[in-house]
């Protein structure tokens, strides 16, 4: 009886979403010559598809709500995999060991090719660290994050035309900038509630992104600025074979060292601060935390990675314009961060090389990846708020008494 | 003084077309305080779906008349069937999640969505049909105020105002107030709060479809992305006029319409969009409870 | 004995409604002061007013910390209160549900400590000493308050009455010298309100401090308080000891309605 209902939801769910879809997924217009060309097939695709997703979303909230209902505490005590990973020494050096054994030999065994885009989603885990800071631990959504990336890069990009600067002079001077500019554009603004703060970075993010496009004199428009030098080894200039491969030791090393000050700051009294100002604004001012100084002090933080990143990318890249710091940018970073769970180092290194790593090795992936960001940021919220690894408090332990989870039942 | 009464003029067609988008944003809000991004998508879609179905009826040679009416009753159609659905896939199950989740959630769904135009459709921007025949009295005015401007102008006071009555005086309107008002309050006394808010997104997608076929056809091309500018464009003036408040989005539509319009026209056009922008920030950072809403004291 | 607080003439609004009233009020020195009066008579409206998240449309509030710094605190942000001394527990439990129970009490310790985003990064030596200072002194805290046993656990997993004690506990780490209490034992059972009698007793006598305390329920305030302030309608309408308050008709009326005076 249950299971001929169930039927006919997905069977409503399909039609409705083949009538949804219909003009714009079936028909498509060509105005100039005419033509309209249908498309049934698209049709059909959608009606299976609908049919099929429209049960599992519905198995899918219903384990969401039990889930709710049993014991949240239950859900909390198991500790999560990546944490008995850690704790756990035989599983924790050698899947250390492996990761770096394969991390040094990389660039050996595969192309330049490869070697390229693994840099590239560890750029993304390094703006992904820095947003999870503004979002993850301190809850302020920014939405202009990809604002200080552009600064970085255009400090770099703009220094090295005019005035032949290295990259290793202008990575701090980026840093700073970014720095800067969060500091200026966070100051007004992050009085505001949760959501005023979204838009309003949005808001700051597109016309900065404008102001480059458009002030030719300053920023070169939108032809962006070319023939940007590549980061010099001990004043010597790569070939472009070498440069790729130094860049991504490069990145490592930057991402190992903003993990470590990351995974420092988490637990630090600043940390603290942060992630009590995320759970509650009111108490925590209450006990306190000068409000402002905090948001202003994860923002800037924040932003002084998306700084010295944009300067790597100039020097990555070697080009740079307006249209590689779109909102789009900043969304795909957020993806980075909800997919692998607001707070979590692990969850957001992974969260960047699937979200990087699945549309550039998965061809077929790579038409549909924003469709796909779009669809995580919506899924993830709704089914799994904390993310894939979700936020894990240090513990402390204390002599006397036995502090595991069992004790506290 | 022309050129002035030219600007003005612009502004206020500007300015209607915001406001229309507008109202959808405030009364979303007004109900269970979301900023609705995908809203600016709804608009995107209104567009496309005049566009195609203008396109196939002109192939079945229906008149101008029959196709501005059709094509536009199919967008609206269409849009408020988007923002019924999308309601319910990405912000019911929210409802008692922590602020932030469906305002990410609805970050996503615009996301979503605006690439769904784009690979269902095309990335290159689409002429569109001037569907406003052009009347015969406006040849006079054509080089300040052309036929389209002016329906235009007197699509959306129309609009406004038979929104104004739905919302002062049937049940539904009450019933809206009411859950505006206090949700809990509402549901005690029989109000049936996710009706009340499927209706109101129903409402303001059918809204801003007529904005995106008035508009459409007033500049005569669509693409995949207009929807999100247009929608940070009248989230700024709903937020500018007091976000919740329906004569407030109005007004901030006006507001924004002029200052665009003004802005361009005696100070650069280089930077149209980012006057729009930098218009929300002040706003957000010097009254971010708007012009007419009024801030409230948080409860602890 | 001196008061460390002084209330004068505190009036709040909201729009038209006067949720206080020129309210008077004094707390003393290691006092127990209890605040009561019906549902909606303004009590945690002026515990709001006093630190800091609302502002009052008239009068001031003084106070004479014993270490010293006496001066009015009004327009004052929540947090320099807090930083001068008066902290409180919320009426609806505010806790960091998604933070340990001992991050927690850590929070409060924030206004006493002092390490910056440099010091957690590097880690010197007087960052970690004020760390584990911190941890010390948070934990014994705990150990205090009887809530030991859930260091670890997520504050947001506790049964309630553990919740509202580790809201004193984590009041407590900012080391005030006056504690003003949101009906604490609201939602507890009477044995948890039996233990949270003690408790208050306690931290007065061991932290030398002043507590307002807010409350319904009667036996508690009885036991516990040296003096009691009634408020109705935004207006404080009796104050004296227990024994004075029990058998004063004004209270009396205003609790249970005319007919009951006799
Ligand atoms: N932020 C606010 N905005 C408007 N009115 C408010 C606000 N906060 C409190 N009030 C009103 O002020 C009055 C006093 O409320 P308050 O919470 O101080 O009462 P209380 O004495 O603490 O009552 P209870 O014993 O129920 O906690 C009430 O009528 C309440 O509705
Ligand atoms: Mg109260």
């Amino acid at each position: 009886m249950r299971k001929l209902s169930e039927i006919k939801k997905s069977f409503l769910a399909s039609i409705w979403f083949m009538f949804l879809t219909f003009p714009i997924m079936v028909i498509r217009v060509n105005p100039i010559e005419k033509v309209v060309e249908w498309r049934w097939r698209n049709m059909v695709f959608v009606g299976v598809g609908s049919f099929i997703l429209s049960f599992v979303w519905r198995y899918m909230i219903r384990q969401k709500e039990s889930g709710l209902k049993k014991n949240r505490a239950d859900d909390r005590h198991k500790t999560p995999f990546i944490q008995r990973v850690r704790e756990e020494r035989r599983l924790f050096i050698p899947l250390i060991a492996v990761l770096s054994v394969l991390g040094v030999s990389f660039p050996f065994i595969f192309s330049a090719y490869q070697v390229n885009i693994m840099t590239t989603a560890l750029m993304y885990v390094v703006l992904g660290l820095g947003l999870n800071i503004v979002v993850g631990l301190a809850g302020l959504l920014d939405l202009g994050y990809v604002a200080f990336y552009a600064v970085g890069a255009y400090t770099y990009g703009l220094l090295n035309h005019h005035f032949g600067l290295g990259f290793w002079a202008v990575l701090p001077a980026g840093a700073f900038m970014g720095a800067l500019f969060g500091i200026l554009l966070g100051f007004p603004v992050l009085r505001l509630r949760g959501d005023y703060l979204a838009i309003v970075t949005l808001g700051f993010g597109e016309i900065i992104r404008l102001v480059l496009e458009n002030w030719n004199d300053f920023s070169f428009g939108p032809s962006g600025i070319a023939n940007i030098d590549r980061p010099s080894f001990f004043g010597a200039q790569l070939s472009l074979q070498n440069a790729t491969v130094y860049i991504y030791f490069l990145m490592i090393a930057i991402a190992l060292f903003t993990v470590f000050v990351v995974n420092r700051l988490q637990n630090s009294r600043i940390g603290r601060a942060w992630v009590a100002l995320r759970e509650d604004e009111i108490a925590c001012e209450a006990m306190g935390i000068d409000k402002t100084k905090t948001k202003l002090s994860a923002f800037a933080l924040g932003a002084t990675w998306a700084g010295m990143m944009g300067v790597l990318f100039a020097a990555k890249t070697t080009f740079i314009n307006p249209a590689s710091f779109t909102f789009l940018e900043s969304a795909i970073i957020l993806s980075i961060v909800v997919l692998g769970g607001m707070g979590s180092i692990t969850g957001v290194i992974i969260g960047a090389f699937v979200l990087i790593l699945l549309p550039e090795y998965l061809r077929a992936f790579s038409e549909y990846r924003m469709l796909l960001f779009g669809a995580i940021l919506v899924i993830m919220m709704v089914f799994r708020p904390q993310g894939i690894i979700s936020n894990v408090r240090r513990t402390y332990k204390f002599a006397g008494i036995n502090i595991s989870g069992e004790q506290s039942k | 003084m022309e050129y002035f009464i030219q600007l003005f003029l612009g502004g206020l067609t500007r300015g209607s077309i915001y406001a229309l988008i507008a109202l959808g944003y405030t009364m979303v809000y007004g109900i269970i305080e979301l900023i609705n991004f995908a809203h600016g998508e709804i608009y995107t879609i209104g567009a496309f779906t005049a566009l195609i179905t203008a396109s196939v009826l002109t192939l079945y040679g229906f008149n101008e008349i029959s196709i501005l009416i059709l094509a536009s009753l199919v967008a609206v159609i269409y849009s408020s069937a988007y923002g019924f659905t999308i309601e319910k896939i990405a912000y019911k199950p929210l409802r008692h999640a922590p602020r932030l989740s469906p305002l990410i959630s609805a970050i996503g769904m615009s996301v979503f969505l605006q690439n769904y135009v784009l690979l269902a459709q095309t990335s290159d921007f689409l002429p569109f049909p001037g569907l406003v025949p052009e009347f015969q009295f406006m040849k006079k005015y054509e080089h300040i105020f052309s036929s389209t401007e002016l329906m235009i102008f007197l699509t959306t006071s129309v609009v406004m105002i038979i929104l104004t009555l739905v919302i002062k005086f049937t049940k539904i309107g009450k019933a809206m107030r009411a859950t505006a008002q206090d949700r809990k309050m509402a549901m005690l006394v029989g109000v049936d709060v996710n009706r009340i808010v499927s209706i109101t997104f129903i409402i303001g997608s059918a809204l801003a479809a007529i904005g995106g076929v008035l508009i459409a056809s007033h500049i005569g091309q669509i693409n995949f992305y207009i929807g999100f500018i247009a929608g940070i464009k009248a989230f700024t003036a709903a937020v500018l006029g007091g976000i919740g408040s329906i004569p407030g989005a109005v007004l901030g539509g006006f507001i924004l319409g002029w200052t665009e319009s003004f802005a361009t026209g005696y100070v650069s056009s280089d930077y149209e969009d980012v006057f729009a922008f930098a218009l929300l920030v002040l706003i957000l950072i010097f009254r971010p409870a708007g012009i007419l809403g009024k801030s409230k004291a948080q409860k602890v | 004995m001196k008061p460390v607080m002084e209330i004068k003439k505190l009036t709040v609004d909201f729009g038209g409604l006067r949720a206080v009233d020129h309210l008077d009020l004094d707390v003393k020195e290691r006092e127990i002061l209890a605040l009561i009066g019906p549902n909606g008579a303004g009590k945690t409206t002026l515990f709001n007013c006093i630190t800091g998240i609302y502002a009052p449309s008239e009068g001031s509030v003084f106070i004479s910390p014993p270490g010293g710094g006496t001066g009015t605190i009004n327009g004052l942000t929540p947090n320099i209160i807090t930083r001068k001394g008066i902290t409180r527990t919320f009426q609806n439990i505010r806790l960091f549900p998604n933070m340990t129970v001992l991050e927690n009490v850590m929070i409060g310790r924030h206004c006493r400590t002092r390490a910056r985003i440099a010091g957690a990064v590097f880690r010197g030596k007087a960052t970690e000493r004020e760390e584990k200072a911190t941890v010390e002194h948070s934990y014994h805290i705990l150990e205090k308050i009887g809530i030991s046993q859930y260091v670890n656990e997520f504050a947001g997993n506790l049964p309630y009455g553990a919740q509202r004690l580790l809201e004193i506990a984590r009041a407590l780490a900012t080391e005030p010298f006056l504690l003003l209490l949101d009906e604490p034992a609201a939602g507890m059972n009477p044995q948890e309100t039996g233990v949270l009698d003690a408790l208050i007793s306690k931290i007065r006598d061991e932290e030398n401090i002043a507590i307002l305390l807010i409350e319904h329920d009667m036996r508690l305030v009885m036991s516990i308080s040296d003096r009691i302030a009634v408020m109705d309608y935004g207006k404080k309408i009796a104050e004296g000891t227990p024994e004075e308050i029990r058998n004063n008709p004004v209270v009396i009326k205003a609790y249970l309605g005319e007919e009951f005076v006799a």
